[in-house]
């Protein structure tokens, strides 16, 4: 019985998903690109780095690579803490 | 493992560590940075312990804890750097000086001294992620017991 | 002309992630359920940045005049995989210690609270 529920659930969260995919606007053609624009016509006079995705991770948004940087350190202590206590 | 594995892995390390110094120092000019790169030389990091067993790398604990350490606090004193404008502006880009030279609009074929702290904050971010995933593999594999294979 | 196949594609790992977290009772196959998810969403954002006929927004040896992709997809998705390893790591080392208290890996049985 609860197999039958979870199966319906399943088909209609993926048929919503599928039709999302198909319905949400056409590959390859974003609406709005302005601050991309930007990111890649400036980030060689500003940061003067070529590649403009490492200009972004590390200049334009490095409070964000802060965080991540904060979420692998928090996670490696987490793993430490859980996997030490319990030695066999 | 066999000696076959063991022959492998004994030749395979120092490679695998050079790519993935190679994919951070170029992370401002090809793909990659510094995530990419440390994810890389973890993987050597993986590979002796598959080969060689825990016990190999026991020892190398207090080591990866300094690695980590040194990775984030470098981070965050080449953010304080910038504090003149803002944290994290790049005081070094176009500067003349270390990392310095400029790059005008265009496709070109890449200069290594550019980027201002963009290098050193990917030299940085890669030591950590080494550390990180190594410390994490190195602590799955420590925790299974001391069965050397 | 591919239309919309690329979403669909993302939507459909997505949706065999869900399959695996619905149906499966290994703690480990969960897991890579999860990560089943977390490479469809990054697949998807990803996909979400595509130009038509565009070039990796790389500036070294790139065709003069082609339209680059849009890099702030590729940035945060950059942030996403390593948030994703971290959440997989502390994961995988629940289920370590899971099986070593209960001595299974069953979702079913130790669903109750009772160390």
């Amino acid at each position: 019985m609860s197999r039958w529920v979870m199966l319906l659930a399943f088909a209609v969260a993926a048929g919503f998903l599928i039709f999302g995919a198909v319905a949400v606007r056409p590959f390859g053609d974003p609406p709005r690109a302005e601050m991309d624009g930007y990111f890649n016509r400036f980030s060689q006079p500003e940061v003067a780095a070529n590649n403009a995705v490492t200009a972004i991770v590390f200049d334009y948004r490095g409070y964000d690579t802060l965080g991540e940087a904060t979420v692998l350190f928090t996670a490696v202590t987490g793993v430490a803490l859980i996997l030490r206590r319990w030695r066999a | 493992m066999t000696v076959v594995v063991r022959t492998i892995a004994r030749l395979l390390f120092p490679v695998a560590l050079a790519f993935g110094g190679y994919v951070i120092m170029h992370g401002h000019l090809t793909p990659g940075g510094g995530f990419q790169g440390g994810a890389v030389a973890a993987s050597a990091l993986a590979m002796v312990l598959v080969a060689f067993g825990p016990s190999r790398l026991k020892d190398k604990k207090g080591l990866l804890s300094a690695l980590e350490s040194l990775g984030g606090t470098a981070f965050v004193v080449l953010g304080f750097l910038g504090l003149g404008v803002t944290f994290f502006a790049n005081v070094l880009a176009g500067s003349h000086g270390l990392f310095g030279r400029p790059v005008p609009y265009g496709p070109n074929p890449g200069d290594l001294n550019t980027a201002g702290t963009l290098p050193l904050m990917n030299w940085a971010v890669g030591f950590k992620v080494l550390a990180g995933l190594g410390a994490v593999v190195l602590l799955f594999a420590l925790f299974g017991g001391e069965d050397d294979r | 002309m591919i239309g919309n196949l690329p979403f669909v594609a993302c939507m459909v790992l997505i949706a065999l992630g869900f399959w695996t977290l619905l149906f499966k009772r290994n703690l480990v196959k969960l897991v890579i359920g999860v990560g089943l998810i977390e490479s469809g969403v990054n697949l998807f954002l990803v996909a979400l940045g595509y130009v038509r006929g565009g070039v990796p927004p790389i500036y070294t040896y790139a065709p003069a005049g082609a339209p680059m992709v849009l890099p702030t997809p590729q940035a945060l998705t950059l942030t996403s995989i390593v948030i994703g390893l971290a959440t997989t790591a502390l994961m995988l080392a629940f289920a370590v210690v899971i099986y070593r208290h209960k001595g299974t890996l069953d979702a079913r049985k130790i669903r109750e609270l009772r160390g």
